[in-house]
C-alpha cells in the first residue's frame, strides 16, 4: 500500500479508472453490550468479496435485486461507509483505508456521485447557484465569485438548463430538473468518476430518457467514467459497457454488457432477465421463476443462489463457488466451471 | 362460486363490466377550481385486462379512486357517469358505495406494507372482509380464507393463516393483499401500482398470478401503472392518459406498436429497450404541465412534435385511428395514413 501511494499514480489509458480487489463490508448487528461481551456477536456481511475493474471512460453497471448489496458497494467505494477489508484502487492508489479530510480531499475532488432522490438530495434552503458552487468552493478550485459564477452558468448550460435558474431555489424544479441540479453539481469539480446510484428510478420514463441521453452526452464530451447502480435492467443495457450482477453481496457474473443481455450464462442472469417485463414483446423464453431473496443475515451455505437454482448439485450446498472464466465472461457457478454450460 | 373462464375468450363482445362516460372529476379549493380528470371514457369487459399508463400527475390513481368513491373531500365527479354492469355508481351514498367497494369491486394497492394492518394476524383480516360482505360464520370465513391464501400461491395456509404481516415477504405479503381483494368475489379488481415496489422475479411471480385469476375467474382488472413493460405483459387493451384526460385507447399490441398519438409515440421511444445500446433515446422535451396551466386545445400541444395551429386552440376528441382511438387532431385529417 506504501509503495502504491509513494508512486506517482501512472495516467495512461491503460490503468483502468478504477479497480476494487475483494471487497468486503459487514456491518455488525449484534443489539446489546452485553451480547457483544459475551460474544453473541451477529453480523450482516453486506459484500462478501467483490472484484471490479471500470476502465476510462466507460459504463460499469452493477444490477441485482433488493438487498444485494449494489448500494453498499457504490458507498464503499466513494469513502461514505468505510469498507472491512480489500481495495478500492482509484487510478492505482488505494483509498479503502484512506482516513481523514486532508489525505481524502484530492480524491473526493475526482469522485462524485448523483444520488436516487433528487428530492432529498439537494439542501432545499439553498439557492441553486450556491449548490451547484459548494465543490468548486470547498476544493478551492477557482480564485474568486466571479469566476466561480461564470463556471456554475457553465454548468447550468451543460445539463441543459438556463444560467438564470442558478438563483432559484430546488423546489421550483421538477424531478427531472432537480437530477439535472444534481448532476451539474457532481459535475462542478471536473471529475473523472461519476457514481450513479438509481439515477432515474425516481422519475418518469419521458425525463429518465432526458437524464440518460445527458448523462450519455456527457460522457462523451468529458470522457467521464460511470459506476452505475440501478435494478432496472432496460436502463443498465442502454447505459454499460460492462455489467456485474450481484446477489447477496457477490458477483454472480461479469463481463461485456452486450453479451451479458444477448447471452446470459449464471442462473441467476438468466432469471432475472427472463423477469423483466419488455416491451418489446419479442417472447423472451421464460425462465421459471421460483422463491425470495434469502435473508442476508443467514445466507444458504455454499453458493447462495442454490436453494432458488434448477441446476443444483450436491457441491452447490457446500462450497462457495469462485469466479472462472466461461465463455468470454466471469461466472460464479459450479456447473457452469465444469461443464461450460447449463444442463438443457 | 368461480365464474367460468369461457367469459375470457369471448371478452370483445360482451357488455361492458364497467362503463366510464365523459368523467370529469374536480377538486375545489380557496384558491379556485382544478380540473382533474377531463371527460374520460373507457369500458372493461368481463376477463378483460385494461391497463392504464401514463406519467406521474396524469390521473391514472385518480380515475381508480373516482370509480370506487375514494377521492378526497375536495374532490367530486362533476360530470359524466360511472356504470357497473346494469347499475349506476357515480352518485350512490356513502354506506352503498361501501357495499359495492370490496364486494363488486376489489382493490389492491401499491404498496402492501401500508394496505394490510399490521396489528392483526392475515386470518382476522381475511375473516373481518369476508364477513363484513358475505353472510357466513366466523369458521365458514376462515375455510375460505385459507382457500383464498391457496389460490393466490401461499405454501401452508392453514398455518400461515395465523401469521402478521410483517413474518411475510414482500412478495407473499401483496398475495396476501390480492387475497383480501378477492374476499368477496368481486368481478372487477382495481390494481393501483400492485407490483412497483417489489423486485423483478416477485413482481414476474405476482403478475403470473393475476393473469391466471383472470383466466380462472374470468375476473376484469383494471391495471393502473408507470410501467410499460408490465402492461404489455398482462393487458389486453390499453389506455395512455396525459393532463387528465385519455390520449389514446387500444389493443395493448397495437397501441405499443404503432401507437397512433404523437405523446404514446414519444413514451415508447423513450423506453430503453434490452439489448439496445446504440441508440440515442427519444425524448420528449419538458414537463407534463400541472393541472392549474393546462394548455388550451389539446394538452400535449408544447410538446408535440407534430403539432399544427388546431391543436393550440381546438380540444381533439377521442376519435378512431388504426384499431384504436386517438384524441389528436392528425386522425379526423388523414383517417389511416401513413404507418
Amino acid at each position: 500500500m506504501m509503495v502504491a501511494q509513494t508512486q506517482r499514480p501512472d495516467r495512461a489509458a491503460s490503468t483502468p479508472q478504477l479497480v476494487v480487489k475483494d471487497l468486503r463490508k459487514q456491518f455488525d448487528l449484534t443489539r446489546s453490550v452485553a451480547g457483544r461481551l459475551l460474544g453473541h456477536q451477529q453480523y450482516l456481511k453486506a459484500i462478501d468479496g467483490l472484484d471490479i475493474e471500470i476502465a476510462r471512460g466507460t459504463t460499469f453497471s452493477l444490477v441485482g435485486e433488493s438487498g444485494c448489496g449494489k448500494s453498499t458497494v457504490a458507498r464503499c467505494i466513494v469513502g461514505i461507509y468505510k469498507p472491512t477489508s480489500g481495495q478500492v484502487l482509484f487510478d492505482g492508489v488505494d483509498i479503502a483505508q484512506m482516513r481523514g479530510r486532508k489525505v481524502m480531499l484530492p480524491v473526493r475532488r475526482r469522485m462524485q456521485m448523483i444520488f436516487q432522490d433528487p428530492y432529498a438530495s439537494l439542501n432545499p434552503r439553498w439557492r441553486v447557484s450556491q449548490i451547484i458552487a459548494e465543490p468548486i468552493r470547498t476544493h478551492g478550485l477557482l480564485p474568486d465569485r466571479q469566476a466561480v459564477q461564470k463556471r456554475v452558468d457553465e454548468l447550468l448550460v451543460q445539463v441543459g438548463l438556463a444560467p438564470g435558474d442558478g438563483r432559484k431555489y430546488p423546489h421550483e424544479f421538477s424531478g427531472g430538473q432537480r437530477q439535472r441540479i444534481s448532476i451539474a453539481r457532481a459535475l462542478a469539480s471536473s471529475p473523472d468518476l461519476i457514481v450513479c446510484d438509481e439515477p432515474t428510478s425516481a422519475l418518469d420514463v419521458s425525463v429518465q430518457a432526458q437524464i440518460l441521453n445527458l448523462l450519455r452526452d456527457l460522457q462523451e464530451e468529458l470522457g467521464l467514467t460511470y459506476l452505475l447502480i440501478s435494478h432496472n435492467l432496460a436502463v443498465v443495457a442502454h447505459m454499460s459497457t460492462r455489467l456485474g450482477v450481484m446477489y447477496l453481496g457477490r458477483l454472480v457474473e461479469t463481463g461485456d454488457s452486450q453479451l451479458l443481455f444477448g447471452q446470459p450464462l449464471h442462473p441467476y442472469t438468466r432469471m432475472l432477465l427472463s423477469a423483466v417485463p419488455d416491451v418489446g414483446g419479442a417472447a423472451v423464453k421464460r425462465v421459471a421463476i421460483a422463491g425470495d431473496v434469502p435473508n442476508p443475515i443467514s445466507p444458504p451455505s455454499g453458493c447462495s443462489f442454490h436453494p432458488r437454482c434448477p441446476f443444483v448439485q450436491d457441491k452447490c450446498r457446500m462450497v462457495p463457488p469462485v469466479p472462472s472464466m466461461v465463455q468470454g465472461r466471469l461466472v460464479a457457478c459450479h456447473v457452469l466451471a465444469e461443464h461450460g454450460e447449463l444442463p438443457a | 362460486m368461480m365464474q367460468e373462464a369461457a367469459a375470457h375468450k369471448t371478452a370483445s363482445e360482451a357488455a361492458p363490466l364497467l362503463d366510464v362516460r365523459d368523467m370529469t372529476v374536480q377538486f375545489f379549493s380557496r384558491h379556485g377550481t382544478l380540473t382533474a380528470l377531463d371527460n374520460v371514457s373507457f369500458a372493461i369487459r368481463p376477463g378483460e385486462v385494461l391497463g392504464i399508463v401514463g406519467e406521474s400527475g396524469a390521473g391514472k390513481s385518480l380515475t381508480g379512486a373516482s370509480i370506487v368513491g375514494l377521492l378526497p373531500d375536495s374532490g367530486r365527479v362533476t360530470a359524466g357517469e360511472i356504470r357497473l354492469g346494469e347499475q349506476r355508481i357515480d352518485n350512490l351514498d356513502r354506506t352503498r358505495m361501501r357495499r359495492i367497494r370490496g364486494r363488486e369491486i376489489g382493490l389492491i394497492f401499491q404498496d402492501p406494507q401500508t394496505s394490510l394492518n399490521p396489528l392483526l394476524t392475515v386470518g382476522k383480516q381475511l375473516v373481518q372482509t369476508i364477513t363484513s360482505h358475505l353472510d357466513m360464520s366466523a369458521a365458514a370465513a376462515r375455510q375460505r380464507g385459507i382457500e383464498l391464501l391457496r389460490d393466490v400461491g401461499i405454501p401452508a395456509p392453514e398455518r400461515r393463516i395465523d401469521s402478521y404481516p410483517h413474518q411475510f415477504s414482500g412478495g407473499m405479503r401483496q398475495r396476501v393483499v390480492i387475497a383480501l381483494a378477492l374476499c368477496a368475489d368481486p368481478r372487477l379488481v382495481i390494481a393501483d401500482e400492485p407490483t412497483t415496489a417489489l423486485d423483478v422475479s416477485i413482481q414476474a411471480q405476482v403478475l403470473a398470478l393475476l393473469q391466471d385469476l383472470v383466466r380462472k375467474r374470468g375476473l376484469a382488472i383494471m391495471l393502473i401503472t408507470h410501467d410499460m413493460g408490465v402492461i404489455a405483459e398482462v393487458a389486453d387493451r390499453i389506455a395512455v392518459m396525459y393532463a387528465g384526460r385519455i390520449v389514446e385507447i387500444g389493443p395493448v399490441r397495437q397501441v405499443i406498436d404503432s401507437p397512433s398519438h404523437p405523446y404514446t409515440a414519444g413514451l415508447m421511444s423513450a423506453i430503453p429497450k434490452l439489448g439496445d445500446r446504440a441508440r440515442r433515446l427519444v425524448q420528449i422535451d419538458g414537463n407534463m404541465p400541472r393541472l392549474d396551466a393546462v394548455p388550451s386545445g389539446c394538452a400535449f400541444n408544447p410538446r408535440c412534435p407534430r403539432v399544427m395551429d388546431i391543436c393550440r386552440v381546438e380540444r381533439p376528441q377521442l376519435r378512431p385511428a388504426r384499431a384504436g382511438h386517438a384524441a389528436c387532431h392528425l386522425y379526423p385529417a388523414l383517417p389511416q395514413a401513413e404507418t
